[in-house]
């Protein structure tokens, strides 16, 4: 239990090296131990070299998981990523949500949290006039995709739209899956996401708070992928599997074009 | 009450063997399933024997009622409730004298192991609807409800399991069923956390020697590892 559970770098390498070439049926089985599943009270190491990450608490020299989730060991890090659970707002998360509130000097946007976020007219890229109507620039129902600038103790969070990637939605429509499935439709270095996007060819936001925006003419095949990588987001070796139904599905819209153009 | 005692409860041991046939630190045969509400964020049901509990997790959300806000930490709002059906007599449903303490009671036994002060200001609903109860109905609720939550993704120091001691025919024994409940002597719940053997709950109905006591602490700490490798199994099987 104790020091057995940390998947050494290395093997993790030469898993993916290896399972390119070989069948999926090897593929998970030997994924299936580096996907090492941590329970609340786990012990995941007993020394005093490694650091606390998310997920996790010291006592003594124990690191112990603080939740249920997958092991992650970064150099001298110990965390553990969610399987489950509500979202919990963090600086620089990039989130979805819609104007709820438009006040003298701030908007107030609400994202699926007991908490609505702020954006103070500091926030715009824009300058704004002291005593100007807010409303011009975002009104009420206006969807924001922006990220949080910071979070005090007692849960007042701020967003800001001077980032460059934060902008407000026009049309297309909203998906919302399990915040802590979010990771893995992003995937390691944005590979899952990319390959949706470009496979469907639509636009895709996606927010730490589970909200994800689509916009495109395969709008229907993106939200069923995303609902298909949320539901086996546990399993290894799922970006091969996506791309794989991607080609497949993408395949099946194309074939009765070319047939009626053969026909005709 | 001994006057009342059927004759076939009379002797509830017989050659060191109880009337369901399990030995004296035995516990009562333990399912547990993961998952069973699809619109809670965390649940639970679970099978103790003839006992049957199914518990649901709600949040960290907004607190309700407004009043009961606590603002540097979540309030853990518990509700444990017998349904109707769910003894050889119709339960009244609603709050009663007994299911608000053991609600309490169940508060205290969970709250200090989930680190509430992550969600200042928030509130988590936790249900506990006894289905089917035949004695230890707190231990077992107490069992699943670690279970649900850690399904929820509450960060919790560890899990926490509940089993009872109890004195039967002069004996010790651990995890009673209902007519060793009933025609007994001394029931007494214990919950412990999973991770230092911490006990969270401890409440005595009826009564044990000094002696009786310490061993019956020895007892409850070897009985409860196999509840913890239930609720672990079961959480891990649901992600497989």
């Amino acid at each position: 239990m104790t020091s057995v559970k940390i998947i050494p770098k290395k093997k993790d390498t030469t898993i993916k090296n290896t399972t390119e070439k070989k069948n999926t049926k090897t593929e998970t089985k030997n994924t299936e131990q580096s996907n090492t599943i941590v329970l609340p009270g786990d012990i995941l190491v007993e020394s005093i070299d490694f650091l606390t990450g998310h997920g996790t608490y010291r006592e003594g020299k124990k690191i112990y998981s603080k939740i249920l989730g997958i092991l992650r060991k970064k150099e001298h890090v110990i965390s553990v990523i969610p399987l489950s659970g509500t979202y919990q707002p963090k600086p620089r998360d990039f989130i979805i949500g819609e104007v709820a509130y438009v006040g003298y000097s701030n908007w107030r946007v609400d994202f699926g949290h007991p908490n609505s976020a702020t954006l103070p007219m500091s926030g715009v890229p824009e300058f704004i006039e002291n005593g100007a109507d807010l409303s011009k620039y975002y009104k009420r129902g206006d969807l924001l995709f922006a990220p949080i600038e910071s979070v005090t103790k007692n849960m007042i969070i701020q967003i800001s739209m001077k980032d460059k990637r934060a902008r407000k939605l026009f049309g297309g429509k909203i998906i919302n899956i399990s915040p802590s499935k979010v990771p893995r439709v992003i995937g390691k270095e944005g590979t899952m996401i990319a390959q949706i996007k470009n496979k469907t060819g639509c636009i895709i936001n996606v927010s730490q708070n589970g909200r994800i925006w689509i916009k495109g003419d395969n709008e229907p095949l993106a939200t069923r992928t995303i609902k298909m990588v949320e539901k086996l987001s546990h399993k290894k070796g799922l970006t091969e599997t996506i791309s794989q139904y991607l080609d497949k599905e993408v395949k099946i819209m194309d074939t009765p074009k070319s047939k009626d153009m053969e026909t005709q | 009450m001994a006057s009342n005692v059927p004759e076939k409860y009379k002797t509830l041991i017989k050659n060191n063997k109880r009337i369901d046939g399990r030995k004296l630190d035995e516990l009562r045969p333990v399912k547990i399933e993961v998952g069973v509400v699809p619109s809670a964020d965390g649940s639970a049901y679970i099978e103790i024997g003839n006992t049957k509990v199914l518990v649901a997790v709600h949040g960290p959300k907004e607190m309700f009622p407004r009043h009961m806000i606590n603002e540097d930490r979540a309030v853990l709002n518990v509700r444990y409730a017998m349904l109707p059906f769910s003894t050889s007599e119709r339960v009244r449903p609603g709050p009663s004298r007994r299911s608000n303490e053991i609600s309490k009671v169940t508060r205290h036994a969970l709250e200090s192991v989930i680190f509430l002060e992550e969600f200042p200001a928030m509130g988590i609903d936790l249900t506990l609807d006894i289905i089917q109860a035949d004695a230890g109905t707190r231990a077992t609720a107490i069992t699943a409800a670690s279970v649900a939550l850690a399904h929820a993704g509450i960060p919790m120091k560890g899990l926490v399991a509940a089993t009872a001691i109890g004195k039967i025919n002069d004996k010790l024994a651990v995890d009673l069923n209902g007519p060793e409940d009933n025609f007994g002597q001394t029931d007494m719940p214990i919950a412990m956390i999973s991770t230092n053997k911490n006990i969270t709950l401890l409440q005595m109905d009826g009564d044990f020697t000094k002696e009786e006591f310490k061993t019956s602490l020895e007892m409850a700490k070897k009985a409860i590892d196999p509840l913890f490798e239930a609720q672990k199994a079961a959480l891990q099987k649901y992600y497989e």
